[in-house]
């Protein structure tokens, strides 16, 4: 069995306005719209387009998370995903946990390719991938924008600061997508239907032996200082002497 | 004491600025000793410039052939054996230091901070979450090594002029062979750094082509300014990735920041935050660009680049 095991994270949708909750100790989540993190679902993307190719012949959607996170797994299975496994648990989860719970599922699972966004939009972390490649001794390749898989191989090319850089990796290996691998696919209404018919096991963080939640205490969150308000010029040569007031050209 | 180990970022022969950053965000907890360690194939070059940045005790430097390339897989099991001794290991948030410092952190067991923008104390430090529409603080536990990134923005670089020990380090890990680097691509521009310049011209989707782009290549480089684009406007081919600012493009803070034909999504405004001053010429005047800029301009922008390009000296 090629297995490929994706992470599948529930984060506020990436087009709800955050607002921090006013005794400053989260942001509001109450009655917000949540999905699956969109780099995940890019990395879902790629998995299943890698089956398609028949590369692979199965894929394992994985998530850690409240029970309504069955919703986001639900839609992975829609997407096209064989199968899900959530970790359920309302507490927070740091990244070294995730990746010990997600080596874990390795070791049962044996994916040949662990496929994750290169973060989540709502910690903005990006710690996993590398995480569980360090703990399971296994390469790594963050942001990725060109996946090819051959045999026992991939060579995937990622985005750096300084360009792009590709990189020959043995099989297993773990890669966390970027935005520009490729546009996931949209759902459609008789893929929900089945999806509701594929496996869904829910586990708890007893399972992996993790009880621990958040590594690090949460002191206090605060909304960003906001910028003071510009002035409007109406010409270019206005906003030439605009720049020139200050000291700019 | 907190005693900080720095993760240098090079290119084999030049010193990256990102690290002299990471240095002045270690310099920001008290009474700190800050070490830098340099790993490469031969890092003697490196070594003399991380030797002379002001408040930097020592350097070590870790050669091995197989140091060549910065790959994550073979420079985090030296970093870790490095590690012993320090209380803090720091790397610049950069695509650098975002592929191998959590691979650091979880060999010695521990959770990253991501993206330290202010320094509260040795264990305490606020960052960014939801895409800097949320600033976190979070207590480490005290008894916990801290491996952290930097956000580059969010700090001056350090002063030179020091000129603190180097000391060769045999970090004896066992290197992996399961990751091998085939090639890199980037453009060798002539023009100023996007990460570290003091202005940059950014272009958007309403710059309509890659040739129309030229336009603001070619305002960039009356001002002396980078170049930088909008999400929109690298998906849609006019430039390349490297160029991208934003939440998932790189995170800047020039002095002066000037937006051309950009709309201002959250996940851009994100990578602009610390301009000092940010400039927005759009024809849409709702577009959100104005409501961050210090000076706006509504009008089409194919007549007011040329224009103000010559206002400028042309």
């Amino acid at each position: 069995m090629r297995r490929i095991m994706v992470g599948v994270k529930r984060v506020v949708d990436y087009n709800v306005r955050i607002r921090v909750k006013p005794d400053n100790t989260g942001v509001i989540t109450e009655g917000v719209k949540m999905s699956i993190n969109p780099f995940d679902e890019i990395a879902l993307e790629e998995a299943l387009r890698i089956k398609e190719k028949g590369l692979a012949d199965e894929v394992l959607a994985v998530s850690i998370g409240p029970g309504d996170t069955q919703q986001q797994l639900r839609t992975a299975l829609a997407m096209g995903a064989d199968r899900a496994i959530l970790v359920q648990t309302d507490a927070a989860v740091g990244p070294y946990s995730v990746a010990t719970i997600f080596k874990k599922l390795v070791d049962s699972e044996q994916p040949f390719l662990v496929l994750l966004g290169k973060q989540a939009i709502d910690d903005d972390n990006g710690q996993t991938g590398p995480m569980l490649a360090a703990l399971w001794d296994r390469p790594q390749a963050v942001s990725c924008s060109k996946v090819a898989i051959d045999g026992s191989k991939a060579t995937v090319t990622r985005e750096v600061d300084a360009g792009l850089e590709t990189l020959e990796v043995d099989l297993p290996a773990v890669l966390s997508v970027d935005l520009r691998l490729n546009e996931p696919r949209y759902v459609k209404l008789p893929d929900i239907m089945k999806a509701k018919k594929k496996p869904l096991d829910v586990k708890s963080l007893a399972d992996f032996g993790v009880t621990e939640g958040a590594a690090f205490t949460t002191v206090r969150i605060d909304a960003p200082p906001t910028r003071q308000k510009g002035i409007m010029v109406k010409d270019v040569a206005e906003l030439v002497a605009a720049l020139q007031k200050k000291g700019l050209v | 004491m907190s005693k900080i180990l720095i993760i240098a970022e090079h290119d084999g022969s030049k010193l990256n600025a990102s690290t002299l950053k990471s240095v002045t965000c270690a310099a920001k907890i008290a009474g700190a000793s800050i070490d830098v360690a340099v790993l490469a194939a031969d890092g003697a070059a490196v070594a003399a410039q991380a030797a002379a940045i002001t408040g930097v005790s020592k350097v070590l430097v870790i050669d091995h052939p197989a140091n060549v390339e910065p790959l994550a897989a073979v420079l985090a099991p030296q970093i870790a054996k490095a590690a012993a001794g320090y209380t803090h290991v720091f790397g610049p948030s950069t695509t650098f230091g975002k592929d191998v410092m959590p691979r650091v952190a979880a060999l010695l067991g521990v959770s990253q901070v991501s993206d330290i923008m202010t320094v509260e104390g040795p264990h305490r430090f606020k960052r960014p979450i939801y895409a800097g529409n949320a600033i976190l603080t979070i207590d480490v536990p005290a008894d916990s090594k801290v491996v952290a990134t930097v956000r580059v923005a969010s700090f001056e670089a350090a002063a030179t002029g020091g000129s603190a020990g180097i000391e060769k380090f045999a970090a004896q890990a066992a290197l992996p062979s399961h990751t091998r680097f085939v090639a890199r691509t980037g453009a060798a521009t002539g023009r100023p750094d996007l990460q570290s310049a003091s202005r940059v011209v950014s272009g958007g989707r309403a710059l309509g082509s890659a040739d129309n782009f030229k336009l603001i290549y070619s305002l960039a480089d009356r001002m002396g300014a980078a170049v930088g684009a909008s999400r929109a406007a690298v998906d849609a081919g006019y430039v390349a990735n490297d160029l991208q600012v934003g939440q998932t493009g790189k995170i800047i803070a020039p002095e002066l920041y000037v937006a051309v034909g950009i709309s201002g999504a959250i996940q851009h405004m994100t990578g602009i935050k610390d301009a000092r001053t940010i400039v927005a010429i759009n024809k849409d005047g709702e577009a959100p660009i104005f409501e961050a800029a210090d000076i706006g301009l509504v009008g089409d922008l194919f007549a007011i680049l040329p224009a103000l390009e010559k206002a400028l000296g042309g």
